[in-house]
């Protein structure tokens, strides 16, 4: 390999390095400002170096919340992000499976306009169709509830796609042998596709997990109540407008802890995430 | 241990195509039979249609004399190994062979058994906790043929088992296959585009072509008296030769005008004043003798040499061995030859094909 030293290196390296600050720097000062007190924060510059609130600062956070704007403990705010995550993740793997098991094994008539139907709405997004959305969950009486904040988002084009592309890559003669020894369609799914399939679910675990826990724009219009707020939600809730001192030192503590359970998922399953998008085990 | 029987199976596609035009089959119990045939020739989908995996659209398809047409193929009692394995790759060899058993609910201690024997069988009993992946081609081949075996079925199915398969590999599974066979006699069709497979494994072999039987007998019946031209030239590596002549008054042979002298007694009287088709296998052509022909070239193989030769416009061969002197012998020189034995000579007619 040749290797280009010199100035060239030296650029690079600068480059990547103001990226890394571009990226980092929110990063820190978040960090920083959920250590100190409140009136440490509003002095102008705020000070770069850790305060000593820290303890004091994530504990209000967790069991008190804020006192103004929203009030509501984040402890149950995660709790809330983390149950609607998970049920969305899984639900739209458990649907997009077995849509995608429908629609690669099974010959019925509009098979292919089912697809279609799928695939179409690949291109449009939650926005477009909110507000008819929003109005068919509230007169369900679906406010407010877990309901309200998964079953919306549940259903996906993307994961149904995604796993009839790689049920089409699962030989015909694997479909035939199960046949013959035996295994009815649930079967073969269950005993053959399931786990032919673990490493793609669990890069879609790791996809949908993050898209649920950072969904704002719905949580916002379903929950009018504090104590069904996500995190992310709780976070905008905290920041009161006007002449109301906001708690910044809390907010900031809300953002670190609201960006815990994402990065541990990803720390977690990161082999399996990887795995999952680079080779396909057959 | 089982019958199967094959009355008119036809087989039309919903397009229209019509792959299998009536093909009638015995299988004695017990039977191994080798379906051959040119790519095409509808010999793979008679197999899955006896598997359960294609439908029948006519006639009838028979096990122990049960008509199983409309079976699914679980409830049919068969079992087959497909081309490429098909085994599941996320499962152990033993659960492989074991997974057919489990969905019949039978006892962990049985399928136990039963899948140790078969492992024995195949010498795969080291093997039994490794994965697919981790199996040569021919390890795999032998767990597939085990998660057939453990099953005991009426009729084992073997769809071009060993085509994924290195040549040296292959001799020694048809070899493995064989004895499996004398061992277990498992009635057993057995599909193929490889004429030596199937002329070693067959007790009896069909040869198919275009959709249609062209012949059913054992090996040395097809290889020995064909049944059509396209028997003739489709088994036996080169081909047999085939001639178009036309056979006067007095009973001699013309190709293109040229006489074609052929041993005394070898012309039928009945094909006299006819147009037919004469054919001669290369080894049954010898060097020297009254018919001149062009050399056009000279294959040598080490044990055998083929001679390539165009006599009256149309391409011949000629099988010696290496011991008869060819040096010298330059393309376009001339070369004669004759035909050893009058009883191997075949008459075919021009017409159909058909032995006359």
């Amino acid at each position: 390999m040749v290797r280009q030293r010199g100035i060239l290196d030296w650029i690079s390296h600068g480059i990547l390095l103001l990226g890394v600050l571009v990226v980092a720097f929110p990063l820190y000062v978040t960090l920083i400002a959920s250590t100190q007190s409140l009136p440490e924060i509003q002095q102008a510059p705020m000070s770069m170096l850790p305060g000593s609130h820290a303890v004091e600062n994530y504990t209000r956070a967790l069991t008190q919340g804020s006192s103004l704007g929203s009030t509501a403990p984040v402890a149950r705010m995660m709790w809330i992000s983390f149950v609607t995550a998970m049920v969305i993740a899984l639900g739209k793997i458990a649907i997009s499976l077995l849509s995608a098991f429908a629609v690669v094994y099974f010959r019925f008539p509009g098979r292919m306009l089912c697809f279609w139907a799928i695939f179409v709405t690949l291109m449009l997004p939650v926005e477009v169709r909110i507000v008819p959305t929003y109005e068919v969950v509230s007169s369900l009486g679906m406010l407010n509830s877990y309901a309200g904040l998964t079953i919306p988002l549940i259903a996906s084009a993307t994961a149904t796609f995604l796993f009839r592309q790689f049920f089409l890559t699962v030989p015909d003669e694997l479909v035939e042998a199960a046949r013959i020894d035996g295994a009815g369609p649930m079967r073969f799914f269950r005993d053959v596709l399931l786990p032919l399939s673990r490493t793609t679910i669990a890069a879609l675990f790791v996809i949908q997990f993050i898209y649920g826990w950072n969904q704002y724009l719905w949580p916002l219009l379903v929950t009018t109540q504090e104590n069904m707020y996500p995190v992310v939600i709780g976070i905008k809730r905290m920041i009161v407008g006007g002449d109301a001192v906001t708690e910044w030192n809390l907010v900031m503590a809300t953002a670190v802890l609201a960006m815990i359970p994402p990065a541990l998922v990803v720390v977690l399953m990161q082999k399996w995430f990887v795995k999952g998008l680079v080779d396909s085990e057959k | 241990m089982a019958t199967l029987t094959l009355r008119q199976v036809q087989k039309t596609y919903d397009n229209g195509v019509a792959v299998l035009h009536g093909v009638d089959l015995d299988v004695a119990d017990g039977e191994f039979i080798v379906l051959v045939g040119p790519s095409g020739c509808g010999k793979s989908t008679l197999l899955r249609m006896v598997a359960g995996l294609e439908t029948v659209t006519g006639g009838d398809i028979s096990i122990d004399g049960k008509v199983v047409n409309k079976l699914e193929p679980a409830d049919r009692d068969i079992a087959m190994v497909f081309q490429n394995y098909a085994l599941y790759p996320h499962m152990s060899v033993f659960d492989n062979m074991a997974y057919g058993l489990k969905i019949r609910r039978m006892p962990k201690d049985e399928i136990r058994t039963r899948v140790e024997a078969a492992a024995k069988l195949l010498e795969l009993s080291h093997l039994l906790d490794r994965r697919p992946r981790a199996l040569s081609g021919g390890q795999r081949q032998r767990v597939a043929m085990g998660r057939a075996i453990v099953r005991e079925p009426k009729v084992f199915l073997f769809d071009e088992p060993l085509s994924n398969l290195d040549a040296k590999l292959r001799v020694q599974m048809r070899l493995q296959i064989q004895q499996l066979h004398r061992r277990l006699s498992t009635t057993s069709l057995y599909v193929t585009h490889d004429q030596v497979e199937a002329m070693t494994l067959a007790q009896r072999m069909v040869v198919m072509n275009g959709g249609r039987v062209e012949q059913i007998g054992s090996p040395t019946e097809v290889f020995e008296r064909p049944a059509s031209t396209f028997v003739a030239s489709f088994i036996g590596s080169p081909p047999m030769n085939l001639l178009e002549v036309d056979i006067d008054a007095q009973g001699v042979a013309r190709a293109g005008g040229v006489a074609v002298s052929l041993p005394e007694g070898s012309v039928p009287p009945a094909l006299r004043g006819k147009r037919v088709i004469v054919g001669v296998r290369p080894e049954h052509l010898e060097t020297g003798g009254d018919i001149a022909a062009e050399l056009e070239m000279v294959e040598t193989l080490g044990s055998e040499q083929l001679i390539h030769l165009r006599f009256a416009g149309q391409p011949l061969i000629v099988r010696c061995d290496t011991r008869t002197d060819l040096i010298g012998a330059a393309p376009g020189a001339a070369m004669h030859f004759h035909v050893g034995d009058a009883s191997q000579v075949h008459w075919f007619s021009l017409e159909d094909g058909k032995r006359i």
